[in-house]
């Protein structure tokens, strides 16, 4: 898995809660191989009108937030289904960091295993975090996973809290299954117990 | 000893090791795999890894599957034929046991699997679907993973996982007759919404789920996961261990001994500490119906739409006035005035045989209401074949619903099974997300009797009015 350590980028916000893993990515672009790529995807329903053209009051159409790396979004982002597309989508859009009050459990997992780092803050911060992404169009943030802080356009640092688990495997770059496989002899013994 | 919680017991007997920051390495008892799986597989074959265990891993497709036939050539388009066909060859490749679509025990994977006694009292259940959490409904824990913690699974039999709160739910009272286990877990989650659960295993407890059969549990359970809650469970009793003593996976004889006095002790201990409790009324609960886009978002089947411009919270507002203009309703309408065009019975939170007793009861001697296209799904081979034994698909098919094979099919409509654009469906499955069963489909989320009622009224009905 890729190393995150800093980022320095653009966010884009978005002003919604209960941003489901449907609307991420729609159940028809699910049988996508994973080498075909999902970064067209992500949002479809939003980003696009029936006919293929672009929504031009969707965020990610806004020449501002076309690069975007950070995502700003609400409460409860990426309810719903499993689907890792979601977080593929993401990722293969550009995304290397989503910011929210809370996510949904299964979603936030699956950050993880792709490099995308999931970032919770109060909600106020939050709020505060989308207002400056919105006003201040393509200045950038700073996300320092080692110092655990994100840094908006107005210079002020707000640490967050992260797993300390998942930020060493980040911080290293180590994979799960590797380092699950060093485990080989607890996981026999555990099996022989059985 | 502190006492513990049925949810603190199964993890403890799971945990192979505790990193020193905090997180465990759980050993997985039972994996089961679908068409997703794809992607792990291959992740797997680049890597030169096999399988660990695939006595402990059950394939079987059904996102995917047609549900107008068994016949592999009905999958509908290349793509989903794709899907389907490799997670055969995968299962095959691998030695793992595979549930196809001309095996009699086919069915959704949450059906199947507590179907087979393949999910029993103690075990810690995977599958890369977020609805895993209805096996729980037996007694054990079990909860959905993305598709790289599968090839994690696939690969070592183990999940790193960090230890998530406990919340206890505490159903109390005599359900109303015709109220069932889909309007309890409607009303749950319309009082804690969408994210009341995250971060939380949920044990849902109290007189009314003692009363509730095993299926009724099971869909309970299914949609714990819709309260944002990382897994649902219902502590085993006797009629758990009724429901699982025949299956072809439970143990038998000695063993069947064994296990049950095993079985007693997975649950939680007197004086155990919940990290949140919440409390449900249960004889106030009607049959209920979403009207929204979040499952949240339901009233009772008499009720009317909601006046949502009253709402503080501007964001809110906004998501509901927005929700409003998508399903196409105004507040104040009565949900008995809001024509509905499709109806699906089916999925797995209600494609279980009790769940076509209970619509069929209703559809017995009358007709689906012109211009209302309605399908019922059996959630497995086995439930199709017991309701055709006991003459139910003839209860059915003189309605004028069209009777399938097993499939996840119309509840997220990957299949082919879609509602089309602007269209209202009255559906029995979990999620009335936009666009879930099709794009700009408007969906509503039903009981089967709600279902059925709705299907021959031709817009949403009490069943109990109906004399069902």
């Amino acid at each position: 898995m890729a190393k995150f350590d800093t980022l320095v980028a653009t966010a884009a916000p978005m002003n919604q809660r209960d941003v489901n893993t449907d609307a991420v990515i729609p159940g028809r672009f699910l049988r996508r191989k994973r080498e075909e790529g999902f970064g067209t995807c992500l949002f479809h329903d939003l980003r696009f009108h029936e006919d293929g053209s672009e929504n031009d009051e969707f965020v990610l159409n806004q020449p501002a937030f076309r690069g975007a790396q950070i995502l700003v979004a609400d409460e409860n982002f990426g309810c719903g289904s499993s689907r890792e597309s979601a977080v593929f989508a993401l990722h293969d859009y550009g995304f290397r960091c989503v910011i929210a009050p809370s996510f949904g459990d299964i979603f936030h997992n699956n950050c993880f295993k792709n490099g995308l780092l999931p970032i919770v803050l109060p909600a106020e911060q939050v709020a505060t975090l989308r207002a400056q992404a919105g006003t201040m169009q393509g200045a950038p943030f700073t996300i320092d996973l080692a110092a655990q802080t994100v840094t908006g356009v107005d210079g002020v640092a707000h640490r967050f809290e992260i797993d300390p688990f998942r930020k060493r495997l980040l911080l290293q770059g180590v994979d799960e299954i590797d380092l699950t496989l060093s485990f080989e002899d607890k996981i026999a013994a555990f099996e022989a117990a059985r | 000893m502190k006492p513990l919680t049925l949810f603190e017991k199964i993890w403890a007997a799971h945990e192979v090791h505790r990193d020193e920051d905090g997180q465990s390495l759980l050993y997985v008892d039972r994996h089961f795999i679908h068409e997703g799986s794809r992607t792990p597989y291959k992740q797997l074959a680049d890597r030169g890894l096999k399988v660990r265990r695939p006595d402990l891993t059950f394939a079987v497709p059904d996102h995917y599957v047609a549900t107008t036939s068994r016949d592999f050539a009905d999958v509908d388009g290349e793509d989903r034929k794709d899907m389907v066909a490799s997670l055969t060859r995968n299962a095959a490749a691998s030695g793992v046991v595979e549930y196809g679509l001309q095996d009699e025990r086919h069915g959704i994977v949450h059906v199947m699997g507590p179907e087979q006694g393949l999910s029993l009292p103690g075990m810690l259940i995977l599958c890369g679907d977020s609805h895993t959490s209805t096996h729980g409904a037996v007694g054990a824990l079990a909860f959905g993973i993305g598709a790289s913690e599968v090839g994690h699974v696939l690969a070592t039999q183990t999940l790193w996982q960090r230890k998530p709160r406990t919340m206890r739910v505490l159903i109390e009272g005599e359900l109303a007759p015709g109220v069932s286990g889909k309007d309890v877990v409607l009303a749950l989650i319309a009082q804690i919404g969408v994210n009341g659960a995250t971060g939380h295993v949920i044990e849902f407890a109290g007189s009314t789920m003692e009363a509730l059969s095993v299926e009724g549990r099971l869909t309970v359970c299914n949609m714990a996961i819709e309260a944002g809650a990382r897994a649902g469970m219902v502590a085993p009793d006797d009629k758990t261990f009724a429901y699982l003593r025949e299956r072809p996976h439970a143990p038998k004889g000695e063993a069947w001994e064994a296990a049950l006095e095993r079985w007693r002790g997975i649950v939680t201990d007197p004086g155990a500490i919940f990290d949140r409790e919440v409390f449900l009324d249960a004889t106030t609960i009607e049959p209920m119906v979403t009207w929204g886009n979040r499952p949240s978002e339901a009233v009772p089947v008499t009720a009317a739409i909601p006046d949502v411009a009253a709402v503080e919270d501007p964001t809110q507002r906004g998501m509901l006035l927005a929700a409003l203009d998508y399903m196409g309703l105004k507040a104040g309408t009565k949900l008995a005035d809001v024509p509905v065009d499709y109806v699906f019975i089916g999925s797995c939170t209600n494609g279980r045989i009790e769940d076509f007793r209970a619509a069929a009861a209703v559809l017995r001697g009358r007709q689906v209401a012109p211009g209302v296209k309605a399908i019922a799904v059996p959630g497995s081979g086995l439930v199709r074949a017991q309701a055709e034994a006991e003459g139910l698909d003839r209860v059915f098919t003189e309605a004028g619903f069209e009777w399938r094979f097993s499939g996840c099919s119309m509840c997220l409509a990957v299949n082919g099974d879609t509602v089309p654009p602007g269209k209202r469906s009255a559906s029995t499955s979990n999620r009335n997300f936009v666009g879930r069963q099709g794009p700009d489909a408007r969906t509503h989320l039903v009981s089967p009797a709600t279902a059925a009622a709705t299907a021959i009224a031709g817009r949403f009905a009490d069943h109990r009015a109906l004399g069902g």
